[in-house]
């Protein structure tokens, strides 16, 4: 149900940034630039101890009229961000929190490959294929 | 698109025509224009021309690629037989006459004809030898790859199928002309078409026995480039002077090797991607060189470098290595780098990376060193994303690789599809007799459904489920009880007993018939709940197969309605005796005393008697209340005794005025007793506190009260203690303490005031003493 779904890297730029609605892409990837913040200030206050403590799930991070952006971070400070449309019959957490385990386990995969060089922008197919199987639910 | 299986015949002929349709020189796609001609050439109407071009899916594709066009031909064949035109003609039909073409295939074909008899004539390696000395040099490979296969299309017609043995599918699967394979297999591999990878066979030839190496010539390119790299140290085992070309040609002749493999496993079996056994022993060789444990993993560094010599863009071998990495670990095991190996060879070769790993290269535990090794053949291809065939059946195909799954680590999805295919109707049944599923697969999808605790709820389904040995256990423990039930009437029986509230509240009920036939007073509950605790009645066993015990259930389940089945007896004996003497004579009221703290149980109360000769005290206690009156004079004796307790007790006399015949009987044992003066009273005030709220209190025979409390107290701690855990048991023995409490205050008291009179009577002897001593002092 995602509209925007986009992967920061640790040093935070962005690995793969893709939305929905092509047309209104830059206002997306100006949300996501601006939904860092807040995801630097929730990691930076919630762990003082690494990683043990903190969940790597951040939940909603701010909402907008129009759409509500969630994050993630791993372990490895690469943060997933999430939006949302608003419209949307607003989904349940688990269900976020069921696209972000995704987004997971396919960035893990990336990594995995070695021919694949962390920080690269991410390229892979199988990647692709379940972002668009993400984002395509909604629409 | 099935499967096509060609003769060998057919296989030169086709990729003859192929060649002479593929004006492009790409060796991969038939021009359009001159297929259509050639189809036309065919003199079949344009309907069955049309026909035949979407029934080898090159309207699908857009394009004849060699499949669809070795397909067509294959219709044409079949339509200039006058047979239907249907895709499992395609093997069906054996012994199928070669299309024939009318226009301009004639010099094709008398060059094929030509062709054959050069080309058996030559020794194997006849057409090879003009070839290899042009490109010996490793540096020249590309060269010579580049320059050779244009002159050599046009002889080559006859190379390709010559020494094949081979299986027409090689090529289907990576284009690769049956080139006849390793020169383990066929040194006569005159394959004059791709000259270029003689010198490959030749390096081959010089130990790893691999396959000669022929690509389609439109690899060349990708070849090419292949082979400027030099060779780095992990290609090793090869040929060390062609180290690169060998590389390079081991690729080309892994890919042509195909069609040798292909042929000689099964037949009629198309998958473009299937790897050959040449492909697959060469796969293992370089397998080898990185790792030489067949059954470790190749780290995923080393992978990369491995595959990086092949030149291909990252990206593309970022795919191929998501796609052949299955468990997603990020190192290769055999299987899975033969699968990379393979998608490498295809795409230099110039097949598109397919989307999904094609099934004949999932990997699977198969006999490496065994050629057949190859999955089971499928019945059709069901690979999908082959560039070169449709794959429309794939899932078809997918539970042929099921058998393998188990044994390996599969991803979700092949979880979910093993498990779909689990859930076949063979499996179910199983799941129906056996509760351990043999596949564990299965477990995930069903869980065992059937229930193994019989809840009371579903105590009576569970009688008419007559299961096997499943039910067994769970209802095992009951299945004994019942029975146990009708023998034991020892208490300790009530102990073993598991309980079920159905069984516990039948229990309950069967006390209350059994022992108070007549009385339904308050007490009755008291009792039953005296009972309650101690184990409960076995449960009623959920799925007993034997007809008494289906007796005892329904007389459980029933008795709470009826209340009338005194043959359940069975359990009240079961129950702590109680004063069975009571039951019969003792009226209402006494009962509930008697109740206090005693599970009333059996009618069998001349059995009990004997048992509890406390009991019998006190039901005679009763009966001697009653008989106060008369027995004042029997209690005289215990007068001193009961002096001091003689209000307590009166109180108790008065109690036991309406006391049954019985009581009087207690008098003489009372008499008997008279232990503890002190200890009766509270036995006696309880009874007087109970009885006080039916009957009015009558204080009256001191003596007998205090012979009353004696035999009171002397049977109470007779009485079984394992009923006190009973609520209704222990609320009694309150009252009972109450009541001594106060009765022995009221003695207290009595006994201060007469302690007062002595003291009295003793100053006033003093006084007189003195009063008559001053005379003694004088």
């Amino acid at each position: 149900m995602a509209v925007c779904v986009a992967v920061i890297a640790k040093e935070n730029y962005p690995l793969y940034i893709r939305s929905v609605p092509s047309q209104s892409e830059l206002k997306f990837h100006y949300t996501v630039h601006t939904s860092l913040d807040v995801v630097e200030e929730k990691i930076s206050t919630a762990g003082k101890a690494m990683a043990e403590q903190r969940e790597l799930y951040l939940g909603l991070l701010y909402p907008t009229e129009d759409y509500k952006v969630y994050g993630y971070v791993t372990n490895s400070k690469v943060k997933f961000v999430i939006v949302v449309d608003s419209s949307n019959t607003s989904l349940r957490d688990n269900e976020i929190r069921s696209m972000f385990r995704k987004l997971h386990n396919s960035f893990t995969d990336v990594m995995c490959n070695p021919f694949y060089n962390p920080g690269d922008p991410i390229q892979s197919r199988a990647f692709d294929s379940m972002v668009s199987a993400m984002m395509v639910q909604s629409s | 698109m099935e499967s096509l299986t060609l003769s060998d015949v057919e296989q030169k002929y086709y990729s003859d025509l192929f060649i002479y349709c593929d004006v492009d020189n790409t060796k991969k796609v038939a021009s359009n224009g001159k297929v259509l001609d050639l189809f036309r050439a065919a003199q079949l109407s344009n309907d069955v021309v049309l026909q035949i071009t979407e029934l080898c899916g090159a309207t699908r594709l857009g394009h004849f690629g060699r499949s669809q066009f070795y397909i067509a031909l294959k219709l044409i064949a079949i339509a200039q037989s006058g047979l239907p035109l249907r895709v499992e003609s395609l093997n069906s039909v054996k012994d199928l006459p070669l299309p024939r073409f009318v226009m301009g295939k004639n010099e094709q074909e008398a060059r094929h004809a030509a062709m054959y008899p050069d080309t058996e004539n030559q020794g194997p390696y006849s057409s090879v030898i003009p070839r290899p000395p042009g490109r010996v040099q490793p540096k020249k490979v590309s060269t010579h790859e580049v320059i050779q296969p244009c002159p050599d299309t046009t002889s080559p017609v006859v190379s390709p199928h010559q020494s094949p043995p081979t299986s027409p599918h090689t090529w289907r699967k990576h284009k690769r002309q049956a080139s006849g394979g390793a020169v383990e297999q066929q040194p006569a591999v005159a394959r004059a078409v791709w000259p270029p990878f003689r010198e490959a066979q030749s390096g081959l030839q010089l130990g790893d026995g691999l396959w000669s190496a022929h690509s389609p010539p439109p690899v060349q390119e990708s070849w090419v480039s292949f082979t400027d790299t030099p060779p780095s140290s992990t290609l090793p085992a090869m040929h060390p002077s062609s180290a690169q070309v060998q590389y390079t040609t081991v690729r080309t002749v892994a890919s042509a090797a195909t069609t040798n493999e292909i042929q000689r496993q099964a037949s009629g079996y198309d998958d473009p991607w299937k790897i050959t056994e040449e492909q697959r022993q060469y796969y293992i060789n370089q397998f080898k060189t990185i790792q030489s444990d067949l059954t470790g993993f190749i780290p995923g560094s080393a992978a990369k470098e491995f595959f990086t010599k092949s030149k291909l863009p990252i990206l593309e071998l970022s795919h191929i290595w998501e796609l052949s990495d299955f468990d997603k670990d990020g190192a290769l095991t055999l299987d899975e780098f033969c699968a990379a190996f393979h998608l490498v060879v295809a795409r230099k070769n110039g097949y598109d990376l397919p989307e999904k790993l094609p099934e004949s290269l999932m990997p699977k535990l198969i006999d490496l060193d065994d050629s057949a090794g190859v999955p089971e053949p499928a019945p059709e291809v069901g690979f999908s994303g082959s560039p070169v065939e449709v794959t429309p059946n794939k899932s078809p195909s997918m539970p042929s690789l099921n058998q393998n799954w188990p044994e390996l680590n599969q991803s979700n999805e092949q979880w979910e599809t093993f498990s779909e295919r689990s859930s076949s109707s063979q499996t179910l049944t199983q799941f129906d007799s056996n509760i351990a599923p043999a596949d564990p697969d299965t477990a995930i999808v069903h869980p065992v459904p059937i229930r193994m605790t019989p809840s009371k709820i579903h105590m009576q389904e569970m009688e008419l489920k007559r299961t096997g040995s499943d039910h067994a256990h769970p209802t095992s423990p009951l299945m004994p009880k019942p029975p146990e039930l009708s023998e034991e009437k020892k208490l300790a029986a009530t102990i073993k007993f598991p309980g079920t509230t159905v069984g516990r509240s039948a229990y309950f009920k069967i006390i209350i018939l059994d022992w108070n036939p007549g009385s339904h007073s308050g007490t009755s509950p008291e009792g039953l709940k005296a009972v309650a605790p101690p184990p409960p009645p076995p449960r009623p066993h959920a799925s007993h197969s034997r007809s008494s015990s289906l007796d005892m259930n329904r007389n459980f389940t029933t008795v709470p309605a009826a209340q009338q089945q005194a043959g359940v007896v069975a359990f009240p004996p079961a129950v702590p005796p109680r004063p069975l003497a009571t039951q019969t004579s003792v009226p209402h009221g006494h009962r509930s005393v008697d109740g206090d703290g005693l599970p009333a149980h059996a009618s069998t109360s001349p059995q009990q008697m004997p048992e509890q000769p406390n009991f019998a005290d006190f039901s005679q206690f009763q009966a001697f209340a009653v008989e106060q009156p008369a027995d004042d004079g029997e209690k005289q004796q215990e007068s001193v005794q009961v002096e001091k307790c003689a209000d307590a007790t009166g109180t108790m006399r008065a109690v036991k005025s309406e006391a049954q015949p019985e009581e009087r009987t207690t008098a003489t044992v009372n008499s008997a007793k008279g232990s503890t003066p002190l200890a009766p009273p509270p036995k006696p005030v309880r009874r007087r506190l109970k009885s006080e709220d039916e009957l009015r209190p009558d204080m009256e025979d001191h003596p007998q009260k205090s012979g009353v409390v004696a035999s009171v107290l002397a049977t109470q701690p007779s009485i079984p203690r394992s009923v006190g855990k009973d609520k209704k048991a222990i609320q009694a023995s309150i009252r009972r303490n109450k009541e001594t409490n106060t009765v022995l205050a009221r003695l207290n008291s009595e006994l201060q005031q007469q302690l007062k009179d002595l003291l009295e009577e003793r100053i006033s002897l003093e006084v007189q003493l003195e009063q008559l001593r001053p005379f003694s002092h004088l």
